[in-house]
Formats: C-alpha cells, sequence, structure tokens
C-alpha cells in the first residue's frame, strides 16, 4: 500500500478517536450540568406525570453509560434524536441549516484565499517599505476585531449609510427561491438556470462573507508574509537572483510553493474558526444558517439538538483538517519524494 | 525557547515602535479599568438608572460617545465594560494557565500512556471551535457571569497544554536535563527547576496574546445572549442592543464595538512585540 493512504488512514483513525472523544465530552456536558433536560423540555405547566413519561422514553432513568451506549447506537443509524423546539429530527434540521452555513463558510474562504494571500504576498515583497506596513497594519487590525464588529461596521457603512448592499437576509421576499436541490442558495438558482436569484443571492453574500473573512484574511496575510520572508533568506533564492530571474518570477515561482505549506496548515484551524465566527456574523445579518439554529436550541436547552449541532460541526472541522493534512502532504515535496522512494 | 538574553529582548521591544504603541494602548485601557469609578464622567449611569433628560443623545462634548436608551452615558459604561472584560480575562487566565502548563510539562516528560491521553484529551478540546464549545457549556448554565467565566475556562487550557508539551519535547533533549537526570533530580524538580523556566517566555508571550482574545470571546457569549445580563456594563450585549437601534442611533452599537477592537488591538500588538523580542514560536 502507498506510505501516502497509509498515512493518511492513520489520520483518518485519530480523528475518529478524537470524535469519540468529542462525543463522550459533548454528551457529558449535557447530562452532567443541574436541571431536569425533560422538565425544560416540557415547560413549567406540564404535570409530574408527563416530565415522568418523557424521562422514561428518552432513557434518561438509567444510569449514565447506559444513556451514552443507547446515544452512540442511535448514532451509528444516522440518528441525532428529536428537536424539542422544531419537533423535528436533529438530522433534519441540520440538513435544513448546514448548506446555508457553509455557503457562507465558503464564500469566506474563498475571500480569506483570494484576498489574504496576495496581500501577504505583497507586503513580504516590499519588506519594511510603505507597502508592508500598510498591509500589516490592516492585518492585524483585521485580526484583532470580532467578526460581529465587523459586521456591524459594515453593515453600518454599507447597507444604512451608504445603502449598495442589502441589510439583511439571503435573498429578497420579492424573490422566489429556486427548487432545492443541494441547499446552497447560489448552487441551486445555476441549476434551475435563474440568473437573476442567483445575482441576487450573491449580492447578499457579499457583506457577511466579508465581515466573516476579514479576520482570517489578516491572519493568512500575516502567515504568508512571515514565511515568504524565511524563504527569501534562503540561498536558493539568493541563487536566483544571481542568476537574473525577476523579482516576480522568484516571488511567484520558487518562493511561494514553501511559502504555501505553513498557511495551508493554518487554513484548517482558520476554517474552524469561520465556522465558529458565523454564529456572530448569522445574528448580526439575519442569516438563516445552523449558527441561527445552534442559538436557538441553546437558549431553549434542546438537549438532543446541542449534543447533535456540535458534533456536526466538530466532524466538519476533523474533515477539514484531514482535507488540508492530504493537501499538505501532496504539496510538500519532501513528503512526496520520500513516498516515491520507498514505494520504488 | 528563548533564544535571546534577556537584555537583548528588552532591546529590541524598545527599539520597536509597533511594540510600544501597543504597550501605550493597553496602559491606557488597564488604567481607566482600575480607576474607572475616578475617571469617567457618569460613573452612576452602571446602573439600570441613566439621566431621562438626556436620552439617545447623539455624541457631543457632554457625552464622547452620546448616550443610551435610558440616557445612560456610554463612554462611562464602555469604560466600565473594560473593567468587566479585563477582570474575566485576568480570572479566566489564572485558572486555565497553570492547568495547561502542568498538563504540557507532565505529557512532554512522562510520555507512554500518560502523553497519550492527554494529548488526545487536548485534540477532543481542540476539535470544538471555542466559541461553539464555550455556547454549549453556557447553553446548560444559568446566564451568569461566573458560569461565562468557566465556560471560557473550559475550553482555554489546551492551548496552553499544546505549547509547553511542544517546549518540553524539544528541551528533555538538552545537556542540562540529562545532568540533573544523571545527579538524580526529582520528576517534579526536572519538571519545575529545570524545564520550567525555558517555557515561560512562549507562555508569557501567550497570555499577552490572549488576555485580547479572552476579552473577545466574553463579548462574543454575551453579544449572542449568552452572557453577561443587564444591566452590568458589558461590551458584547452593549454591541447586540444597540444594533436595534441602527442606524439612526448608530452611536449606540459602534463606540462599544470600536472599543472591543482598540482593547484587543493594543494586547495584539504589545503579544507580537513580545513575541518578536524573546524570538518565541507561540
Amino acid at each position: 500500500m502507498p506510505k501516502l493512504l497509509l498515512t493518511f488512514l492513520r489520520r483518518v483513525g485519530t480523528s475518529l478517536i478524537v470524535l469519540f472523544g468529542v462525543s463522550i465530552l459533548i454528551f457529558g456536558i449535557a447530562r452532567i450540568m443541574p436541571g431536569d433536560p425533560a422538565r425544560i423540555a416540557l415547560g413549567p405547566n406540564a404535570t409530574q406525570q408527563q416530565v415522568e413519561a418523557l424521562r422514561e422514553a428518552r432513557h434518561l432513568n438509567d444510569p449514565i453509560h447506559e444513556q451514552y451506549f443507547y446515544f452512540v447506537r442511535e448514532l451509528l443509524h444516522g440518528d441525532l434524536g428529536v428537536s424539542l423546539y422544531t419537533k423535528r429530527p436533529v438530522t433534519t434540521d441540520v440538513a435544513q441549516f448546514l448548506p446555508s452555513s457553509l455557503e457562507l463558510v465558503f464564500a469566506s474562504g474563498l475571500l480569506m484565499v483570494v484576498l489574504g494571500i496576495p496581500l501577504g504576498l505583497l507586503t513580504a515583497r516590499y519588506q519594511g517599505r510603505w507597502p508592508d506596513h500598510a498591509g500589516r497594519l490592516m492585518s492585524v487590525i483585521a485580526v484583532c476585531t470580532p467578526a460581529f464588529v465587523w459586521g456591524v461596521i459594515l453593515q453600518l457603512l454599507f447597507a444604512y449609510f451608504v445603502p449598495i448592499f442589502p441589510i439583511e437576509g439571503q435573498l429578497s421576499s420579492a424573490m422566489k427561491p429556486p427548487p432545492t436541490v443541494t441547499g446552497f442558495l447560489t448552487v441551486d438558482s445555476i441549476l434551475a438556470g435563474n440568473m437573476p436569484t442567483l445575482a441576487n443571492a450573491l449580492y447578499h453574500l457579499v457583506l457577511p462573507a466579508l465581515a466573516l473573512a476579514l479576520a482570517a484574511i489578516g491572519q493568512t496575510a500575516r502567515l504568508t508574509r512571515s514565511s515568504m520572508i524565511e524563504i527569501y533568506r534562503k540561498p536558493y533564492v539568493e541563487m536566483s537572483r544571481a542568476y537574473g530571474f525577476s523579482e516576480r518570477k522568484i516571488a511567484t515561482r520558487y518562493a511561494f510553493r514553501p511559502a504555501l505549506i505553513p498557511t495551508l496548515t493554518v487554513l484548517g484551524l482558520d476554517f474552524a474558526a469561520l465556522l465558529a465566527n458565523a454564529f456572530l456574523v448569522e445574528r448580526v445579518f439575519g442569516w438563516p444558517g445552523l449558527s441561527r439554529y445552534g442559538v436557538e436550541v441553546i437558549l431553549r436547552k434542546d438537549l438532543d439538538a446541542i449534543v447533535g449541532t456540535v458534533l456536526i460541526i466538530a466532524a466538519l472541522f476533523l474533515i477539514c483538517n484531514l482535507i488540508v493534512d492530504l493537501l499538505v502532504s501532496i504539496i510538500n515535496p519532501r513528503i512526496r519524494l520520500a513516498e516515491k522512494r520507498a514505494g520504488s | 525557547m528563548s533564544a535571546r538574553p534577556r537584555s537583548a529582548a528588552l532591546e529590541s521591544f524598545r527599539s520597536n515602535p509597533i511594540s510600544l504603541f501597543g504597550l501605550a494602548l493597553v496602559a491606557f485601557c488597564v488604567l481607566a479599568a482600575i480607576f474607572a469609578p475616578w475617571v469617567t464622567p457618569y460613573p452612576t449611569h452602571v446602573g439600570p438608572i441613566g439621566d431621562f433628560a438626556a436620552i439617545n443623545a447623539a455624541p457631543s462634548a457632554k457625552h464622547w460617545f452620546g448616550t443610551d436608551t435610558i440616557g445612560r452615558d456610554i463612554f462611562t459604561r464602555v469604560i466600565f465594560g473594560y473593567r468587566l472584560s479585563l477582570t474575566m480575562a485576568v480570572l479566566v487566565l489564572a485558572i486555565s494557565v497553570p492547568i495547561g502548563v502542568v498538563l504540557g510539562l507532565v505529557a512532554g516528560y512522562v510520555g507512554g500512556w500518560v502523553e497519550y491521553v492527554i494529548m488526545r484529551l487536548t485534540d477532543v478540546f481542540l476539535a470544538i471551535p471555542p466559541l461553539v464549545l464555550a455556547m454549549s457549556i453556557m447553553g446548560f448554565l444559568p446566564p451568569t457571569l461566573t458560569n461565562a467565566m468557566l465556560a471560557v475556562t473550559a475550553m482555554w487550557w489546551p492551548w496552553y497544554t499544546r505549547l509547553v508539551y511542544n517546549v518540553v519535547r524539544a528541551e528533555a533533549r538538552e545537556g542540562y536535563v540529562l545532568a540533573a537526570e544523571v545527579v538524580g533530580a526529582s520528576v517534579p524538580h526536572i519538571l519545575f527547576r529545570e524545564i520550567l523556566p525555558n517555557c515561560v517566555p512562549p507562555v508569557l508571550t501567550k497570555i499577552t496574546l490572549d488576555i485580547g482574545f479572552v476579552v473577545l470571546m466574553v463579548a462574543s457569549l454575551s453579544f449572542l445572549g449568552l452572557g453577561v445580563q443587564p444591566p452590568t456594563p458589558d461590551l458584547g450585549s452593549m454591541v447586540a442592543d444597540g444594533a436595534k437601534y441602527m442606524p439612526d442611533a448608530w452611536w449606540l452599537t459602534i463606540f462599544p464595538a470600536l472599543s472591543i477592537m482598540v482593547l484587543v488591538l493594543g494586547f495584539n500588538l504589545l503579544g507580537d512585540g513580545l513575541r518578536e523580542a524573546f524570538d518565541a514560536e507561540v
């Protein structure tokens, strides 16, 4: 078996162990915390009998390890329980709300790469001169500002004072949403061939995606800058200069690829930050995503829904890190070459 | 690892105007927070009662940041918000840093199954985005100050475990550790007297950076309505409450929002300066 695949499978194994740990942790938090979940679910007006019936139905009277066993058994059947708030299976709820959140996170991730990496290259190229200072100042301010602060600032400036973008929502109310295929509004619009809806959805996406992305853009720019500078000090870059290669070619061909490795590694972590910060940005822009659902169920102490939402987010994060690991080992010649040698 | 002697670190820090600017911002915010009752113009506006004659007043010489819906001076409340945020940040780090550091020392030095259990446990905690974990803990607890603090503490220690673990792994092979082992020093002696001092620069740097980030996390929680409850002046809930009155009373939101930015920026610039000065990997 190729070594790369073997390493990858080992990582998958570790991730599954971690996910198992996450399920114990979040299940433990949900069960140890004070308050009777059945009583909370039914409200103060329910009779003691009703509460007792629900406790029985949800195995709440059994010892905690048995409860966990039931939980895992249902989980393996793809069942995350029933939300007491929406009265629907948690998986149905997540399937409905997750695509909107992911659409926002993906759009931000795209902005992070498309704007962050060039900004980093630019500041590294002009190290110590004014584009560097300006770029670094912008990055550090972007990193230090919570996503919801960017949200309200952007909303105030570009939706209220200078109304170029919509204040909130995912689609104008006059627009008819496309038939749901993937749940991603933009993708569904393309599939339905409905260009006005697509344009409208993208138009609604700009401010929230930017608010969410700014901190990550700053982070990416800072990281790209520092790894580029490190690589500029390497002898082979000096050699390329001595050979008379243009600065542009050195920056984009020879220094960029190795500089990308640490950036890529951190992208996985940044993705987690984006998922979490989506909670804040969705709140500002009234975005109908998983985060809004998450806050709603947390405020209502909806046990199964909370556990399900957190598990899904953790799983997404682990999957994302696996993909990043794989990309890094493909892009890193040392790992790739080591594998080739081992294979021959 | 501190690659530079202390005097060189100080020199590097001093010659960097950006780090000094960060230090100035931090000093300003911290001093204002400590002396809040004396430096703010309307210290009584901390509670639920304001000046009903001046409701929703725009920023002016009398009220620098304007007043809120019940006539409380926003500048005053922002400074008291700093006081609350900084106190919480210090308490959160005072609990989570020692836990994280000790676990990191033990995992890095002892190795074996102890290492495996501790490091997988940190992986578990780090696999959930911090805000989401803190939110779910808050979901099961009443939204009080102490609980918000506990929720943030519970998710903060693993970062220090991972940081210290990496330092220890590098240091454990150094000659001085070997020498101590040969002489027969006890494990606690080696951990706390020999290795720990070398963890100080990166840990201190991370603490400086983290004060800003804990403030940000607490503000995020209360922005979602899961943290501090009114009438306690809190930056996050001020932003959330003010957002309802956009765009007419924009100062209700924008000034608390900008003050979070200033505070976090200060600690970040200071932390970055320390990182460069100590040449520490954080």
